[in-house]
């Protein structure tokens, strides 16, 4: 019986302090090392083994899956911005996005000036995708939209060009459960010319058959479906092919790039 | 990986009665791979409870988000004296405030579904336990990959974890063995029993399961196999199955220490670093 009360003492001791040193060695070493910036960059290996390992096995251009009308979400999630501020926008909003233009520049052979009626007029794809958000919910629904590739084609990508980047209308202020406080900023996001010019990498304007409305990112918003929510910018209006992104905003690609999330969210 | 004194037993005769027999037990692998292993899970489970705080529910199906129907959910809601923490486990309501869904960090009351002291990084920081979780990942599968292949080659997992016919049939004294906190002694010291070998072929099927439905949350790599999403039933059944997985390691870590304090903390400890396991004698 002695045996046994000091066995049990034992255990609950071990349990106990196991527990202890978790949580202090997580406030101390975890915390300290998550500042370190040393530690950040041999942390940030994994992004680029991801990126190598993923490019490798999807070097056939696979597409994401695709889903069945029976599948698309009765509610889908709106996220990050839901109604961007400013009068420009406001009008827009008002007269339809009549006069809403989205220009493809940058390191182009002919820039291009589209309205939303011509983009409506372009060759389009509808996919049923899944959307996955960074913070771990999914949804599902219908997109309509203009390859990317195919207006890459017709503005004519120069060799120097490695990325298009995607100018959004909106001001983000961050989002809470992405943590912490986060400074506001302009939306952005950026995509290599590989998975710009995946066939399912669409600028989409309709969204489950009606145009896209405003919380989703109306009049026109990216579909990357290999990757995750943040990539599949809203409200864009200029798409940039550039050698860099250095120099650009936070300079890492992307509003939540340049807030510490990796460049690549194919994971 | 037999021992001097295992083939000669005129040795084992002179050796003097209190001093106990040493074998080697732990090859340089297991022993590398475990602590690998171990430090991988640690920061995996620290960073994966970091990660579900950005969105605490757990859904079954393809989709799941807020304005879905969650089978868990980890809130804070308004209460007369502040905020309560709430974990709703379908209809079942718990207030668990204190620990999950309000906890109180340095003094500071938080509305999170994991307490800060549980989580890495301490504060919620998707980003940077995104980092976490991903570069230990890549640790943990080469780590496995290495010992999975080495445990096949070697027939280790043939040899010391695969329950032999006997084994299975020792289960009912085995388990009453251990519910009386007997432990093994001399020759039946010397191998796995039955119980310890099912709970390490099931912690490798937890772990194999954790990176499976791991990989099926990854859009990148649904592309690449989307029979992974028919196999788990959906991102989000995935997503709850890799929930549900590492509450299944954090199970057997737990009865893995208290078995390893039990059964002599020290030489347990000890033989996990240097290979050599002191059998606890017949009888004493």
């Amino acid at each position: 019986m002695t045996l046994f009360t000091r066995r049990t003492a034992l255990i609950a001791g071990a349990a106990g302090s196991g527990l202890a040193l978790s949580g202090c060695s997580k406030i101390l070493f975890g915390d300290k090392l998550t500042a370190s910036s040393d530690f950040q960059h041999v942390l940030a290996h994994a992004e680029s083994w991801t990126l190598a390992s993923q490019r490798f096995l999807l070097s056939g251009g696979a597409l994401a899956r695709e889903y069945r009308p029976a599948d698309i979400s009765p509610r889908f999630k709106p996220n990050g911005t839901l109604y961007p501020t400013g009068e420009d926008y406001e009008d827009a909003v008002n007269e339809d996005f009549v006069t809403w233009r989205l220009l493809v520049d940058g390191m182009v052979n002919r820039p291009l000036s589209l309205s939303i009626a011509q983009i409506r007029a372009l060759p389009s794809r509808t996919q049923i995708t899944r959307h996955d958000c960074v913070e771990g919910w999914s949804a599902i629904g219908q997109w309509t939209g203009v390859p990317v590739g195919l207006l890459l084609k017709a503005a004519g990508v120069l060799p120097q060009a490695k990325y298009a980047i995607f100018h959004c209308a909106d001001n983000l202020e961050g989002e809470p459960a992405k943590g912490g406080e986060q400074a506001p900023g302009q939306y952005y996001e950026s995509l290599d010319l590989v998975d710009a010019n995946h066939p399912q990498t669409i600028i989409a304007h309709s969204m489950n058959g009606r145009p896209l409305d405003v919380s989703h990112g109306a009049p026109l918003r990216l579909r990357v479906e290999r990757q995750l929510g943040y990539k599949h910018a809203k409200y864009v209006q200029r798409i940039q092919l550039t050698d860099r992104l250095s120099g650009l905003y936070g300079g890492k690609g992307g509003y939540w790039e340049d807030r510490g999330y990796e460049w690549y969210a194919g994971i | 990986m037999s021992t001097a004194i295992e083939t000669a037993p005129d040795l084992v005769r002179d050796v003097p009665r209190r001093r106990r027999e040493v074998i080697y037990r732990h090859t340089f692998l297991v022993r590398l791979t475990h602590w690998l292993n171990a430090l991988a899970i640690f920061v995996m489970i620290g960073s994966g409870l970091n990660i579900f705080n950005a969105h605490p529910h757990l859904y079954w199906g393809q989709k799941g988000s807020e304005l879905d129907r969650p089978f868990l959910s980890i809130v804070a809601v308004d209460g007369a004296k502040g905020p309560r923490g709430i974990t709703v486990v379908g209809p079942p309501k718990l207030d668990t405030t204190g620990l999950l869904g309000v906890s109180t960090d340095r003094g500071q009351v938080l509305q999170k579904a994991w307490p800060s002291w549980l989580t890495i990084p301490s504060n919620q920081d998707l980003a940077d336990a995104r980092h976490w979780h991903f570069f230990f990942a890549w640790i943990l599968v080469a780590n496995g990959l290495v010992y999975l292949l080495w445990s096949l080659l070697s027939r280790h997992l043939r040899r010391d974890l695969w329950p032999t016919l006997g084994d299975l049939k020792s289960i009912p004294r085995s388990v009453l063995d251990h519910v009386r906190l007997k432990h093994p002694t001399g020759e039946a010291a010397k191998r796995y029993n039955v119980l310890q070998r099912l709970a390490y072929l099931g912690l490798i099927t937890l772990v194999i399961l954790m990176v499976l439905t791991g990989l099926t949350m990854s859009p990148g790599f649904d592309a690449f196999a989307p029979w992974l999403l028919d196999l788990f039933g959906g991102r989000q059944s995935a997503r709850s199955i890799h929930f549900l997985c590492a509450s299944g390691i954090v199970a057997f870590i737990v009865v893995h220490l208290v078995e390893v304090v039990l059964a002599g903390p020290i030489n347990e400890v000890k033989s996990m670093i240097t290979g050599r396991y002191a059998v606890p004698p017949e009888h004493d």
